[in-house]
């Protein structure tokens, strides 16, 4: 037993090193990001922590925390069990974090935190090759309303995944009963999708427009909609899904919530603070030169927001019989 | 040419202050890993890749450091196979055979700088082809559907089958180990969690990086606390350093061979370097042996699988980065490492990120001229090093390995799973079950299942898609002459020992 005394030697070693790091007081904010370093949540704790020091929202230094694992479960967990009161913690979520609570893939149900607000939003887009036949939104939906199974779609989320839904929502708006017989192939990520479509292995793309823009700017594809209220301005000629009188629209926003049991003064605050971060041109910058289209949606505002779109997303899910 | 004005740009890039400390570090690194028996390329690097996080250096330099790693440890693995007659890595294997020989007759000088020159040959070679090859293959990835990809890996799996000298049950067992780790964590097409076993800590599924870490460097050091300190290798002394350019210029032929079928052997998918030096051995063998000096210290035996092993290294960075699939275990740790760092390689990379691509093609040819200075007139400095106690180095490596994975993801959960792994690599490490297998199948799993898949979603669910493109045809085709080329070569094998022992007996 050598060999089992001595790595966990070396473990504990480890773990106690660790301890002593993450036991250090907390004096100012923390962000959680519930990925590795590199993604959205990542991005959107960075970025917001950086913003909230140098504007003098925050005392000192935000620190950033990653803590990945079952999509942001691991970090719902922690928050709920350990610290629902901490004043001084935010969590990075988006509509992809909203999608899991919704389908029941989280530890606990949605109502078990606050939402803070919204700060910024990847806009949802349709998307066909530059040499499809297919010019507009209404000749697409046409085309799907013929025969539900004959365009293989696709985009960079799973089955009943946000790409996936936002498609399903344009089709149930144009009168599509049965979307389960739509064919959804994932890939992973957006960039992926539009390659292979622009290989002729799928018609059609439901993705981030910030992932894919360098393909909008190249001609190489064709965006029949943009799932936003308004037009996005750098692409003003891209049109909104609504202005097709199709009634949809598809953020993948980002956002903050806080633990359940905050203060209504302390969540107060928080809002605040974000929205004054939000107006900022430090914040604007940095959002728009990440691809975001700046969006703002806060305190009880946004509460509703998350709860609304969580209740689409659970009818659609059910319906194409990803939850019972 | 268009190639030529990009290379150029790639020579600004990898000419900056950082990226030429990082290529110098790295050779010396790799060459000095790569000397240490035991240390080898996979290893090495997956060392290292905690290191590069915890410093945040970009995709590019990150990649330049690593990659100079790997060509490092393919020139520094013979200097242990010639001095100590032990492999310094895998892929230096076949270079004992005629170069331990070769030393004892007192021909040590002449085997290294054989050995030296050949290594060049073959890198250098590899990244011409890289340069050439590699962007042509990106454009034609782009008609790569997901049936085509599942061809791909289909080749890959039957390429690692195909290294010779190991059971190939081991290699099936080892395999299937990675492929059924693939599947833990949530399914992304469906997004139903498998076999995470109720935590939320695997429902990312296993990551490549912790796992690799793991299994090799882990498993390195628990290999270690069996040996003594007294268990040291005696070498043989190498009485001067500088080259004779009489006995590197006969055997340039046998270089030039083995480097293009090494580099073949590296452009396969899955195969690598170790197959590489194999082949390129074997047909040196078959094609030079006329007097029957092969095996007593031919220099020949010496130029070919060095060529081969470092052109094989080179060539498997072709489907790595034009593809997305790797073409060895060690190129299969580099990608594990570029997604980490939130670069996808694939078609894509080329037209997106040119800097990455073609600053990591200079350095690379930057990197074999700063090698073949390491490993020739200072070659003296490798061969003292080679003699460091393992048990000075391994706390090295067992420090660094912790503090890298903690660093990359402040997750106890990961340094448990890793330790987990570095048990489990130990346990198959001692069977004699090569991990590398194990890796790919690891690697390579999640995305083989979800091409066959995507595949299956775009037909609506008929079979006859996974042989409906000409890629896919040909993919297959060269999967069936690969096994029959590996069945051949080992039946003959058994012949020809059975036909020696006959007039021997």
């Amino acid at each position: 037993m050598t060999l089992r005394t001595l790595t966990s030697v070396k473990l504990g070693a480890v773990l106690a090193a660790a301890l002593t790091v993450t036991a250090a007081p907390a004096t100012a904010a923390e962000c959680i990001a519930p990925s590795n370093p590199g993604g959205g949540w990542d991005f959107t704790c960075r970025t917001i922590g950086r913003v909230l020091s140098e504007l003098g929202l925050v005392q000192g230094n935000v620190q950033v925390t990653n803590m990945a694992g079952g999509v942001g479960a691991v970090a719902f967990a922690m928050v709920a069990n350990d610290r629902p009161g901490d004043e001084d913690l935010i969590v990075a979520t988006s509509t992809v974090g909203v999608t899991q609570m919704a389908q029941g893939r989280y530890p606990a149900p949605l109502e078990t935190m606050r939402y803070l607000a919204m700060l910024g939003a990847d806009v949802g887009v349709i998307a066909v090759d530059n040499d499809s036949p297919i010019q507009t939104l209404a000749e697409l939906t046409a085309a799907m309303v013929a025969d539900p199974s004959a365009l293989v779609t696709g985009g960079s989320s799973g089955a009943g995944g946000w790409d996936h839904i936002r498609l399903l929502m344009v089709a149930q708006d144009a009168g599509i009963e049965d979307l389960g017989a739509i064919r959804w192939v994932q890939f992973d990520g957006g960039t992926d999708a539009v390659t292979q479509m622009m290989g002729g292995q799928i018609s059609v793309v439901s993705t981030d427009l910030g992932e894919i823009a360098g393909f909008v700017e190249s001609g190489d594809i064709r965006v029949l909609a943009a799932l936003s209220d308004d037009p996005i301005p750098a692409f003003p000629d891209i049109p909104t899904a609504i202005s097709l009188g199709v009634d949809v629209t598809g953020y993948n926003w980002r956002g903050l919530y806080t633990g359940g049991q905050v203060s209504d003064e302390a969540y107060a605050a928080w809002v605040e603070r974000l929205e004054t971060l939000y107006n900022s041109t430090n914040w604007q910058e940095a959002a728009t030169s990440a691809g975001l289209v700046p969006i703002w949606r806060g305190g009880a505002e946004f509460e509703a927001f998350v709860r609304e779109q969580a209740a689409v997303m659970e009818e659609i899910s059910r319906d194409i019989g990803i939850i019972q | 040419m268009e190639v030529f004005s990009l290379i150029g740009n790639g020579f600004l890039i990898a000419l900056t202050p950082l990226n030429i400390g990082l290529l110098l570090l790295g050779c010396f690194v790799g060459t000095l890993l790569g000397a240490l028996p035991g240390l080898g390329p996979v290893n090495g690097v997956a060392v290292l890749i905690p290191l590069t996080f915890a410093f945040g250096f970009d995709p590019t330099s990150s990649l330049i450091l690593l990659c100079a790693v790997y060509f490092g440890c393919m020139y520094g693995g013979r200097i242990s196979s010639i001095l100590l007659n032990i492999p310094g890595d895998e892929p230096a294997i076949m270079t004992t055979l005629d170069g331990y020989p070769m030393a004892v007759q007192g021909q040590a000088a002449n085997a290294l700088a054989i050995s030296g020159v050949a290594s060049f040959v073959g890198a250098t070679i590899a990244v011409i082809g890289l340069s050439l090859f590699a962007p042509v293959l990106a454009r034609a990835a782009i008609h790569f559907g997901p049936a085509d990809y599942f061809a791909l890996y289909i080749l890959a799996f039957a390429t690692i089958g195909g290294i010779a000298g190991v059971d190939p049950r081991k290699t099936l067992l080892s395999a299937a180990i990675g492929l059924m780790m693939a599947t833990v964590g949530i399914d992304p097409i469906s997004g139903v969690p498998r076999y995470t076993m109720d935590s939320f800590h695997l429902y990312d599924g296993i990551q490549p990086i912790i796992a690799l870490v793991g299994l090799f460097a882990i498993s390195e050091i628990l290999l270690l606390l069996e040996k003594t300190a007294k268990d040291r290798p005696k070498a043989i002394k190498v009485d001067r350093w500088l080259p004779q350019w009489s006995a590197i210029w006969p055997t340039r032929w046998a270089m030039l061979r083995g480097s293009g079928i090494g580099f073949v052997a590296g452009v396969l998918p899955g195969a690598g370097a170790s197959l590489g030096s194999f082949m390129a051995y074997v047909f040196e063998k078959q094609k030079s042996n006329k007097n029957g000096t092969f095996g007593k210290g031919d220099p020949r035996g010496v130029a070919a699988p060095e060529a081969g092993n470092n052109s094989a290294a080179g060539g498997a960075l072709i489907p790595m980065l034009s593809l997305g699939v790797p073409g060895s275990g060690t190129t299969a740790v580099l990608l594990a490492m570029l997604i980490s760092l939130n670069v996808q390689p694939g078609p894509l990379l080329f037209e997106r990120q040119p800097d990455l691509v073609w600053g990591l093609v200079a350095s690379l040819y930057l990197a074999n001229i700063a090698l073949l200075v390491l490993n020739l007139p200072m070659i003296g400095i490798f061969t003292r090093l080679m003699m460091t106690p393992t048990w000075a180095l391994m706390p090295v490596v067992a420090a660094i390995t912790f503090v890298g994975v903690y660093g990359i993801s402040n997750s106890i959960f990961d340094l448990k799973l890793m330790v987990f792994f570095g048990v489990l690599g130990y346990i198959l490490r001692k069977l004699d079950i090569s991990l590398v297998p194990l890796v790919l199948g690891l690697l390579l799993g999640g995305d083989m299942e979800r091409n066959l898949r995507r595949a299956m979603s775009i037909s609506g669910g008929d079979w006859g898609i996974l042989i409906a493109s000409p890629i896919s045809i040909t993919l297959y085709a060269l999967t069936i002459g690969f096994l029959a080329l590996s069945v051949w070569l080992a039946v003959r094998d058994h012949k020809q020992t059975k036909a020696e022992r006959l007039t021997e007996g």
